[in-house]
Order: C-alpha cells, then structure tokens, then sequence
C-alpha cells in the first residue's frame, strides 16, 4: 500500500538564511561547556543564547505543556523555552529554539515533536531547530560542517577539563573563591583561543588550563569522593538535579562528574558496534570509527598531559570505560545512555570512586536496564561499590531525595 | 558524665531517647500532628524537668533533617541510626526491616552489608496503613483486630496507595469481608517491601522488625512471618522497635560535644522556618470577598419542598460511588423532596436500603416512588436490590445533571472521592470523556484522610485554607508525591491554612494539567459546571476559578449530581409503573454474601455471591459471563480470544532430541514465538512455554524485580524464568534486539528499550540464570547473515551448520508469516461478521503483549460481553495506509498504532481503544498522537491504563461511558 495519509501539523521550518534573521535559544545543561560552544557559534556569525532561567516558573510552565508522563528532562527544557519567550525579553518573530537529536531508541528524540506541539498554540512562528547526525529533520537541521563539528568537539573537550579540574580543586582550595575564579580565568582563555585562532592547539591549551587550577592551593585533607553518573540531562544539569553538585560540596564531598566528550564517543561507537553486531552499514561504521579513533587519540593525549603535570586525576580513557562495560553487560545496550551508566560506575569503581549518585529521571526506560538493572552485578564486581539511584522528576521533593543520597554518604563514610 | 540524647523526627512522630550510661532511662513516641518544632520542643522541656543536666544531642529522622540544619544539632541518616543501634543491641541480626510513617526500609547486616529505603514513587507504609483504615471507617487497632480473623486475602496492588485504594473499593462495594481486607492490606505492605526493597536480596536468617507500625500491628508481623517463613526465634520484634532510632541517634550522639539541655532548647526554638518553599497568592484577600463569593453561588441551588406535606409523585436517583452513597428525590417540577449523603463505611447496599426506607415512612403514603435509577460503581448491586427501573453509566448522570443547570454547558468536570471526571460537550453531546489514571486518583478522598490525619474535619479544614496567606505550592501528580511535599511544607514551618489552600489549588492544578491536560485554560470551554463532592470545599472550588480565570457554576447539590442526574434519568424515561422495591418488601430485606474463586479459566477470578432473602442472586468481581454462571458470549467476535489459542499453535510440539528449549512468553516473544518456536523445533529442540501469566506467577519472581516503576508485562518476566528454571529445561532463549522487524511503515523500527534489553536486566539480577542456561543474543532480524552467524556462534557446541541455521530461521519466518496471516484473516472475517450483524467494533489496541490475559485482564472479554466486536492493532493495521505523524515515528509497535487507529477512523463502526500499561514512558508519546489522529476524524478517544491492578470496575465505567457516548453520537447524525 504506498498512499500516504499525512497527520502533520504544520509547522516553520528552519532555513539557512534565517541564521541573519533570528536569535536562537538553548536550554542550558552544562553551563561552562555551554558558554564555551555560545562564543564558539557566535563567531559563526550565529546569534545564540544559552537560557539560564531556572526559577519555579521554568517547572511550571513545563507541566502545563507537556505529558505528565514524559521524562523530566524534557518537561525542563520545555519549560525553560516557554518561561523565556512569554518573558518578554525576545522578538518573537525573529527567535528559534535549538535543540539535540540523537536518533536513539528512547524517547530523547521526540524532545524535538514534542517541543514543536508545546510552542504551537502560543509561539506558532517560532520555527525550532535541530542539531543531528543522523538525517532527521532535514526541513530544520542545523548545518554542521566538518569544521564547524572540529570546533564543537574542542569546545566539549576544554569544557571536560575545566569541569573536571574545578571539581577537584573546588572541595579544597584555602581561599574561598579561588576555584571559581581559575574556571574563569581557563573560559576566557579557550574563548579567547577561538576568537584569535590557536584552538586547535589542545594539548597546549589542557596544560594551561590545569596549570591554572594546580596554582590554587589547596587544603590537604581527604573527603569522600562521589561520582555522578546516569541520564545525560538530570546528570549534568543543576536545574535537572536540584544542584546537586552544591549539594555534594556542602556535604563536603568532591563531586566526581564524567566528561561530556565520553557521551559523544558513546554515541560514535554504538554506530561502529552496530556494524559489527548486525553487519550494518559497513562505510557508515568506517567513518564513524575514523572519527573516533581521533577523538580517542586526543583524549589519550590529554590524559598524559594531567598525568605530567600530576595534581589532578586525569579524565576517564574511553577504551577503559568499554573494557569497564563488557563486565557488566553487552555494548548492545545503546538506548539513552545504556552501558555507558555501568561502564561509567565500574570505572569510578576502579579508580578510587565506589561511592556513585546514579541519577535518572522518574520512570526512564533506558535506566531501568542499565541502571538500576545493573547495580547488582557492579556490587559483585566491587566489593565496595556504594551506589544510590535517585529519580528526578517535578514533584520529587529535594529533602526525599537529599536524604537517600545522605543515606548512601553514611555508608561511603562508614566504608572510608 | 553527660547524658546521650537521640530524637528521632519521623513523618507522623517524635521519638526521644536518653541513654545514660549503658541505660535507656527515657523513651518516648508521640504523633506530632505536623507541628514538629513544638512536639520537640515540648519533650525536651520534659526531659529537662526529668533530667536536667548536661546532654550530647543527635537528631535523625526524615523530618529531622531541616531541623536539624536550621538549629545546628548534629544530625545522623536514619537508617545509620538504626545500623548503630542494632549492632550494640542486637548483633546477632542479619537483616532489619523498619516501616515507618512514609518510609520503609531494610538493613542487610551479613553477607555484605547493605542499607535501602524505598524509592519516591513506592507509596509510605505507616501512611499507607493509616489510609486504608480511615478508607474502611476504623482505627488502625481495629483493623489490625479484624486482621488476625481473616480467612482469606485478596490480591491488592502494593506497589502504591492509590492503586491499592482502587482495588480496596470495589471488594468493599462488593461486600467483601473487612477482616479480609483488613489482612490482605498488611500482606500488600509486606509484598512491597520484599519486592521493592529487597530486590533480588533474599530476606533470610534472624530478622528485626523495627519502627511503629511493626510493633503496634500484630496482624501485620504475622503476614511478614508467614511471608518470609520465619520461625518464631528469627522473628525478633524489639520492645524498643517504635524508639529504636532515637536510641541509635543517641548512641550518635557520643561524638557530639555535650551542652546544657537548654541551650539545646533554645537552639530548636530560634530555628526559623526556611524560605524554600514555594508560595502562591491568598484565594481571598477579604470576608467580603468570600462572601460575595458564596452568594454568587447560592444563586444556582435548586428549591427543596418539604417532604412533611407534600403529595404526589417522585424520582428516586442513587449514586452508589466509590466513597460515598447518595440518594436523592425529585419531584416533577424538579424541586427536591429529600436527599441522603453519606459515606460508604464499607456498606453501601446497607445505607441504600435503610436510607430508602426512611424515605418512604417520611412519605406516608402520600409520596409515590414513579421511577428509579442508579449510577456509579455499585450501579449492579443496587440495582438488582432494590429492583430500580434503570441502571445508567455515571457521565450519561452527570450530563443530565449539568444540562439541567445550563443547557449551554460545554464543559463538566467533577472531583469525587476517587476520580476524576471530565467531559466536554459539543453538539448537545458528550464528546470526549477525560478520567483521570490510575496513579493520580485519589483526589478528593486524599483531602479528607489528610484532614483527619491533622486531626480535623474536612468542612474545618477546608475552612482553614480560605484566608491563606502563603498558600505552598505542591505539585501536581499523585497524592503519594503530594504527600511528601506537604510533609516538607510542614518541616519548612507552613501551617495548616497555608497547606489546606495549597492542597486544593493542587486538586485543581492536578485536574486541570493533569487530567484534561489542557494548555491554557480557555481550552476547557465557556459554560462551566462543576460538581462533586470536592467541590463543595469553597476552597477547591475558588481554586478553580482563579486557575481558571472564570466563574464557573457550581450546583448547591454538587455532591449529589450524579444522583440527581440518574433521577432526571428515570423521569425522562420510565414507561408505565415503577418496578421499584416496595416498603414491605424493604422491612424483609436480608442479604448474604459469599466469596469464592471462579476456575472458570486462568483469570481465576474472585467472585462474590450477594444471595437477597427472596432467592435472588447477585454475583460480582466476575470478568466474564462464566463467573455469573451465564453460558460465555461466544469468542467469534474477539480477535483477542483467536490469538490466544493460535498463537501457542506455532510449536508443532516435537518431542525434540537436541534437548530442550525454554522460551518465555511475555514481552517480546508474544510477537516473536512463532519465529522461535519454528527456528528451535526445525534444529530438533523441543520448545517449552513458560507458565501462563498469572498473579501468583509475579510473585514468583518478584524477588528479582530490580526497577519497581518498570511495566507490568517487564515485571512478569521474571516469573516467567523462574517457572522455566523450575521446569529443569536446558536452556532458556532470549534474544536482545535493539531492532525490530522493518515492517516499512516507520523511520526507525527499534524496540522499546525495555523489550530490546530485558535479558540482560534478567540475567544481572537473577542468581540462578548464568551464559550456560540463558541464551541472550544481540540480533538483528532484517540482517540475515549476521544473525546467522551469530546464531551460529551462539549454538556452536551444537555442531550446527550455517546451512541448518538457515534453513531453521526461514522455517521460523515462515511460521510467523503464517501465524500473522492467520490472524489477519482472522480479522477479516469477525470485521464482516460483525458489519453484517450491525455490531460496534473496537480495536483494542495496544502492543503484542497485551494479549496476555493477565496483563489486560480480560478487557476483551468485558467489551464482548457489552455486544462489541474485538480486533487488534496488529490484525488490521495494514488495511491502513502509511501515515505521516508528528511525532518521531521510530518504533515497530508504535507505528502499527497509528496505522490501527487510521485504520478505525476509515470506518463508521470501528472505534479504538488505546491499552497503556503503566509505567510505559514511550506511551506519553503515542497516546497524544493517537488521539490527535481519532480527534482529527472527529472520533472519539479512550485510553486505558492497566497494571498489575485488577479492578475492571473503572474500565467498565470507561467503556460505558465511551458506548453512551458513541451511542449519542449515532443519534444526533
């Protein structure tokens, strides 16, 4: 039967020239990256905002527009978009929504149709973009070029290291501050980087940016790391998770939150496992591993540069979160964030950080699986393995939450 | 040398404990009634006035936390506190298992020491508890009376009190036993607790019981004994069990720096409420503003006349509901004569009949009863009791109800107890019916236990909230979630006004986002009526309006709409005399009933007999004629039935000599067994099916369940492979398929996440499965060669072939091309069959699995048996075209939805019924699509919602409502 009957909506698509016309607005997830890929896009001659509305209204406004049972995340970055264009502050006519596709099997990639169905009875001019690789949306994708695509990963991949290093310098610096004034001084280099050309140097970079947080000093004491693993969006965003990296320094922890870049090779890699799973496309596969073999070559390298200087724990090595995955389950598992949560846990596991914070959001059907569904066989793994689940969702209290984590921080001390 | 002092701040009490020296000197449990700084502060006073002298202090507790910060007193995690005390006082434990007021938790003390609580969504246990008796009228002490003379007990969903609430009901409206009830709430907390908490972790060897409910419900440590097989030694419950976290939190408190216990004092009582919670605006500024508020609404009461003089004729309308039981009588020029509202008390066929025969002694023989009608969930009972003219679907009564107030309405909505109800109205008809889910039922009857939990009556309580100033903001979801907000509202320092207006405005937010899931307000309509009992509360009421920006009508008999709407009912349409029970007959009136399980089939359904004094009989709980004793309505009209015996047919059934396979029939495999089935028998495997679905099935393998929120039909699995470990095959086979079969019809064709991956979520959690005995592996159907090769791999010690690898998928394929081409003929014939017979047809229409009769729990039996045919998504989708959505359409299941219900709107007497199980997270998605494609074609939508719930009474209501509404329809063409 090849008629087709055609249920869409209509809706403004994205084009090229609108890049000149409109500004676009981008939900917030990690706030240092984000500035960092905001300068980087702006240099493109893109008129962007990353959102930083995180008031009660942002939660609101995401109830009332979207399905009760879709996942948090989705309900933030709603809410964030309303909440910003009934604020007043944008010409409605000339702004546009951005936002992430992976093409996965979760519901992540309907954020964008979903999106769509909430701004349409009160934005209907506002067209919403959205950035793939995987030739969806083609009346409204964003053009990411080979080196537009260079950038963006170096922008994730100093963002990595400057999050990584605040982490660990934040819990212990002497003068109150001081960490937070290093992250700043490390965003304005890199952006500085890209505005007057040397970005590519990476190594050169990395070495500067953990020369500027091995210069604070530090108090020598011992707390108790914990790692934060899980959903990329509650993992990662303060609004998504109640703050919970505050939270964790104010229980004097130091929060140990995994790079961004290991989500993008997650996502690479699960391509080139499909090849040699299911035999699926074969040139596909090849290009996707070309790819990853030079972002993994890049992160080998910024490993030895933390290794070097030797203040900081360097970042994860990808191959070992894999190796890290195939003890626990398949690499099959590739819906949502699948192996890479256990992989994520075994590694903190294996480098010192048994005590984890899996964050997912209430009733997500990847986490299931790779989440709860794992931690039986991690704690068989590790014998030390201390790992508490927490659901986000809007009406999840923080004290409940708060106190399950507390819960799991009693039983770190106790093992410590 | 200082005292050690432990205060242990629960959701519902306080507990203290002073240790001085190695002695317990002073223990204490009191309720706080959610005034937790002053409960504290006034067993400290006390303990000073006592034992005045110097103290080291730890708080612990989940209230004690925001205390705790904000008075700087040490503080120790609950379950820490417990772990302290256990190891000083009872060492010997293995496990510990403590339910409190909102939390549960278990401690493994050996073999690995580990500590849980139940996740947010796992509903509290004492709260639980508490709920479920003010649900049946008696005090906790009473119902832990009734529970020790039990004699049976009923399955009630344990995983959350609202769904256990909906299974209470009607078994309670059914007449069933409350000691019964009683024993089989205690077993549905112990199920959660094993299932939810200890997941996978065998509960075994010497076992405390802490915490209040533990220690004051005999009944309830009886059910966790038998549960766990405990003999009477490793059972250990504590004399100390309510305090036992104080005393741990006092053995904390030895690292604290001891001070005067007054400076303690002092401390607590400086501590300010905190500024985090979230407040909204006063629903009325002024006096005068409510009281032009009650005036405008006094304005649309009906008349009364008195019932001492009055002569002639009169309608009799009964709502029997969920909670309530109301009777109302009308008069032709409808003023009305006399009404009754009443709780259940878990009686409602008592209150009818006493009710009813007041009613007619205060007539005298001058009120004569010329029709009848009842509505709502007891509508059957009643009906065949009191022998009413008409039994009508409760939204036909509350249409007619709200037509009689504004013939212009166009949009209803109604609070009760439990439901929700909402329906527009286009064209002088219903055209679509919102109820609300399972999960955030529970509305209005939540207020009510909560008031009396503050120990107040609704009318106060509500009264409270009127002049608010800060009313909290408490979210919109299910009460469960409500509750913890309201618990953290209360440890923030917000009062009962502010927590009482919070409340309503939450009721409201709840129906309107939640329920009718509207977008901006306007959506719901211009003529507004509003009823129910929850309504009655000026306060929700206000709400209301506020939210919604408009005054709206409010009837002054709002409680009574559905009564007064089934009155209207038999006025309208009684033909000659009414059949109505006489006063006679009523003096005589006596009824037994009877319980006992029907094996009619697997559904094993519990059937109660209600036996009248003149011989009649009712029967209820049924899901099918058989159950009433009727001959079953014949399965030639339902699909469901077809594939249910067909589908078992693809195993040929070969003796098998390779050995012997073991293939799980749930999830994926309910589309997929032919294809197996044909690929094992054709390689000379047996195939053995696991078990047939069934509850005690589920519990079977619940201790393995390691995600509580996950579906039903995941959460089955697990006793599917115990039943095939128990079965001794040799190996159990479960592919992994991230994909599903291409069928062309979609951008994707991937598998929910959960049906791709289960195997390894089973296999992770499961101790007896291991790479020897479960084969799992990761295929891809559309890409033959590589899943020959794997397959090929997979079965090496075989010896197998490619060749004979090959030959056996094709026999598999061509099995499952079979099977579907049977089932789509299948459905040719019933979709003429029932066209010639001038038959509505439904599509019910869900994913393969749904066939599982445990998991829709008859749904298809109950619409044959309303006279409609049954088909299936995947037995006519293809009749369909493609169809372009809005959403990303990437899932094989899913798409075949769309097409299904395309498919349905292509034909006048095909309608669709969209099955959801709950928990499904890809389902958001589907459902609004589905309905926008049957609202697009001027169709209506119904959608229900199944768990491991097993209360076909709502779903029955649901369909009616639908069929009337269809009906409606037809009439007005």
């Amino acid at each position: 039967m090849e008629e087709i009957r055609d249920y869409t909506n209509d809706y403004p698509k994205w084009d090229k020239s609108m890049k000149q016309t409109h500004k676009i607005l981008v939900p917030d997830m990690l706030p240092w990256h984000f500035l960092i890929i905001q300068e980087v896009l702006r240099l493109e001659g893109y008129d962007i905002e990353v959102l930083k509305n995180e008031n009660r209204t942002v939660i609101d406004e995401g109830l009332k527009h979207v399905h009760n049972d879709t996942c948090y995340p989705c309900l933030c970055v709603v809410g964030q978009y309303i909440d910003a264009l009934k604020s007043g502050k944008y010409d409605l006519e000339h702004t546009a929504l951005m936002i992430t596709q992976t093409g996965g099997g979760c519901r992540a990639s309907n954020y964008m149709p979903l999106i769509r169905k909430a701004i349409k009875a009160e934005f209907p001019q506002v067209p919403v973009v959205s950035v793939n690789f995987s030739g969806l949306e083609k009346d409204s994708s964003f053009e990411i070029g080979a080196k537009l695509f260079i950038k963006l990963a170096y922008s994730i991949i100093y963002g990595d290291s400057i999050m990584w290093c605040y982490n660990q310098t934040k819990p212990y610096e002497v003068e109150a501050g001081a960490a937070d004034s290093a992250r700043d001084m490390a965003v304005n280099y890199v952006v500085d980087k890209f505005k007057r050309g040397g970005y590519a140097k990476y190594k050169k970079i990395n070495r500067h940016i953990i020369s500027l947080f091995a210069k604070v000093e530090r108090r020598q004491e011992q707390k108790v790391k914990v790692g934060v693993v899980g959903e990329i969006y509650v993992k990662y965003s303060r609004l998504g998770n109640n703050n919970l990296e505050k939270f964790l320094l104010s229980e004097n922890c130091e929060p140990v939150v995994p790079a961004l870049l290991d989500f993008v090779l997650y996502c690479i890699v699960n391509v080139v496992n499909d090849g040699k799973l299911y035999g699926h496309s074969k040139s596909k596969a090849f290009i996707y591993n070309l790819v990853y073999k030079l972002l993994h070559r890049m992160q080998k390298n910024i490993i030895k540069e933390f290794i070097k200087e030797g203040t900081f724990m360097p970042v994860h090595d990808f191959e070992h979160l894999r190796r890290c995955a195939d003890k626990v389950l398949n690499q099959g598992v590739k819906m949502g964030e699948g192996w890479l949560i256990p992989a994520e846990m075994a590694a903190l596991a294996e480098t010192g950080v048994p005590n984890i914070v899996c964050t997912q959001p209430f009733g997500c059907l990847p986490n299931h699986i790779a989440g709860k569904g794992s931690i039986r066989t991690l704690k068989e793994l590790y014998k030390n393995e201390n790992i508490v689940a927490v659901d986000y969702d809007p009406s999840a209290t923080k004290v409940n939450q708060e106190n399950r984590i507390k819960l799991m921080l009693a039983t770190a001390r106790e093992n410590n | 040398m200082s005292k050690l002092l432990g205060i242990d701040v629960g959701s519902t009490t306080v507990k203290a404990a002073v240790i001085d020296g190695e002695n317990i000197i002073y223990s204490s449990y009191v309720r706080h009634f959610s005034r937790v700084k002053e409960t504290v502060l006034a067993e400290l006073e006390k303990i000073g006035k006592q034992f005045p002298g110097e103290y080291s202090v730890a708080i612990t507790g989940s209230a004690g936390l925001g205390l705790s910060q904000r008075s700087n007193v040490a503080f120790v995690q609950e379950v820490q506190a417990a772990f302290i005390a256990i190891r000083k006082y009872y060492p010997q434990t293995d496990v510990a298992v403590e339910l409190g007021g909102e939390d549960a938790k278990i401690i493994f003390v050996t073999g690995g020491t580990e500590q849980r609580m139940n996740g947010s969504c796992a509903g509290g246990t004492g709260a639980f508890i508490d709920q479920m008796a003010t649900l049946l009228n008696i005090t906790v002490e009473e119902m832990d009376k009734l529970a020790l003379r039990a004699e049976k007990t009923y399955p009630i969903a344990s995983r959350c009190g609202v769904f256990a609430k909906s299974d209470i009901q009607p078994l309670l409206n059914q007449g069933a036993k409350k000691e019964d009830i009683s024993a089989s709430i205690f077993q549905a907390v112990v199920d959660q607790t094993v299932s939810g908490l200890a997941q996978g972790r065998k509960i075994k060897g010497r076992v405390l019981f802490l915490g209040g409910p533990l220690y004051f419900l005999k009944g309830l440590r009886k059910a966790f004994k038998t549960t766990l097989k405990l003999a009477d030694g490793d059972a250990i419950f504590p004399d100390n069990a309510p305090c036992f976290m104080s005393i741990g939190a006092a053995l904390y408190a030895k690292n604290v720096e001891a001070e005067d216990l007054k400076s303690v004092i002092a401390k607590i009582s400086a501590a300010k409420g905190s500024d985090d919670i979230v407040t909204g605006k006063p629903l009325f500024e002024s006096k005068e503003e409510y009281a032009a508020f009650v005036k405008r609404h006094r304005a649309t009461d009906l008349q009364f006349t008195d019932i001492a003089t009055y002569a002639g004729d009169c309608y009799i309308g009964i709502d029997s509901g969920s909670t309530t039981t109301k009777l109302i009588a009308v008069t032709p020029d409808f003023k009305i004569l006399w009404s009754h509202y009443q709780s259940n008390n878990g009686q409602p066929l008592d209150i009818v009949i006493n009710k009813l025969k007041e009613f007619i002694k205060l007539g005298c023989g001058r009120v004569k009863i010329a029709g009848s009608a009842v509505t709502g969930y007891g509508e059957d009972l009643i009906k065949s009791a009191i022998k009413a003219d008409f039994g009508i679907v409760e939204t036909v009564a509350h249409f007619k109800a709200a037509l009689h107030f504004n013939p212009k309405v166009d949009f209803i909505i109604d609070i009760g107890g439990q439901d929700i109800k909402c329906f527009k109205i286009k064209h002088g008809a219903i055209d679509s019916i919102m109820l609300n889910e399972a999960c955030s039922s529970g509305c209005g009857s939540f207020i009510q236990t909560f008031a009396r939990a503050m120990g107040m009556e609704i009318d106060k309580f509500s009264q409270e909230g009127l002049y608010a100033r800060h009313p909290v903001e408490l979210g919109s979801r299910c009460t469960v979630f409500m509750n913890s907000a309201v618990k953290q509202a209360q440890k923030e320092g917000a009062g009962v006004d502010d927590i009482s207006a919070g409340l309503s405005s939450s009721i409201v937010k709840n129906a309107i986002y939640k329920v009718i899931r509207a977008s901006s307000a306007d959506e719901l309509g211009q003529n507004i009526v509003v009823q129910g009992g929850t309504f009655l509360n000026d306060a929700v009421l206000r709400s209301f309006e506020i939210e919604t920006g408009k005054n709206v009508i409010r009837p002054g008999i709002a409680g009574l709409m559905g009564a007064f709407g089934a009155a209207l009912y038999a006025m309208e349409n009684i033909r000659g005399e009414s059949s109505t029970i006489s006063l006679e007959e009523l003096e005589s009136f006596t009824y037994s009933s009877q319980s006992a399980n029907c094996h009619g089939c697997t559904s094993n359904c519990n059937v109660n007999f209600i036996r009248f004094n003149d011989g009649r009989k009712y029967v209820s709980g049924n899901k099918c004629e058989r159950g009433a004793g009727l001959k079953p309505v014949s399965a030639e009209y339902d699909i469901y039935s077809y594939k249910q015996g067909r589908l078992p047919e693809s195993i040929h059934g070969n003796p098998g000599k390779m050995g012997r396979v073991g293939l799980p029939l749930q999830l994926g495999m309910y589309e997929q067994l032919p294809l197996w089935a044909g690929f094992f028998e054709s390689l000379g495997f047996q195939v053995v099916l696991s078990e047939k679905s069934s509850r005690s099935l589920y519990f079977k393998g619940q201790h393995t369940v390691a995600s509580d929120t996950a579906c039903y039909p995941a959460k089955l699995m697990h006793g599917h492979i115990e039943s095939l470990l128990d079965e001794g095959v040799d190996f159990i086979f479960m592919p992994c398929e991230s994909y599903n079969i291409d069928e062309h019809c979609s951008t994707n064709h991937y598998n929910c996440p959960v049906v791709a991956y289960y195997p390894e979520l089973l296999k992770a959690n499961n101790e007896r499965l291991n790479d020897g005995n479960f084969i799992m592996p990761y295929i891809d159907l559309n890409m033959e060669k590589s899943t020959v090769a794997k397959l090929h791999a997979v079965f090496k010690k075989y010896h197998f072939t490619k060749k004979q690898i090959k030959n056996a998928l094709k026999e598999g394929f061509e099995r499952l091309e079979s099977y579907h081409a049977d089932v789509k003929e299948k459905a040719d014939e019933i979709l003429w069959k029932a066209t010639e017979a001038g038959k509505q047809i439904i599509v019910l229409a869900g994913r393969p699995y749904h066939l599982d009769p445990e998991i829709n729990h008859g749904i298809n039996k109950l619409l044959t048996s309303l006279n409609l045919a049954v088909l299936s998504e995947d037995s006519i989708y293809e009749k369909s075209e493609i169809v372009k959505v809005n959403v990303l359409n990437q899932w094989t299941y899913h798409a075949r939805l769309y097409r299904a219900a395309n498919f349905a709107c292509s034909r006048s007497n095909v309608n669709l019924v969209q099955l959801v199980s709950f928990g499904c997270g890809l389902d958001a998605i589907t459902t609004d699509e589905v309905r926008s494609i049957m609202e697009k074609n001027g169709k209506l939508y119904t959608q229900i919602k199944i768990d491991e719930i097993n209360n076909l009474g709502v779903v029955k209501i649901r369909l009616r409502s639908m069929l009337a509404a269809i009906e409606e329809a037809e009439k007005h063409k």
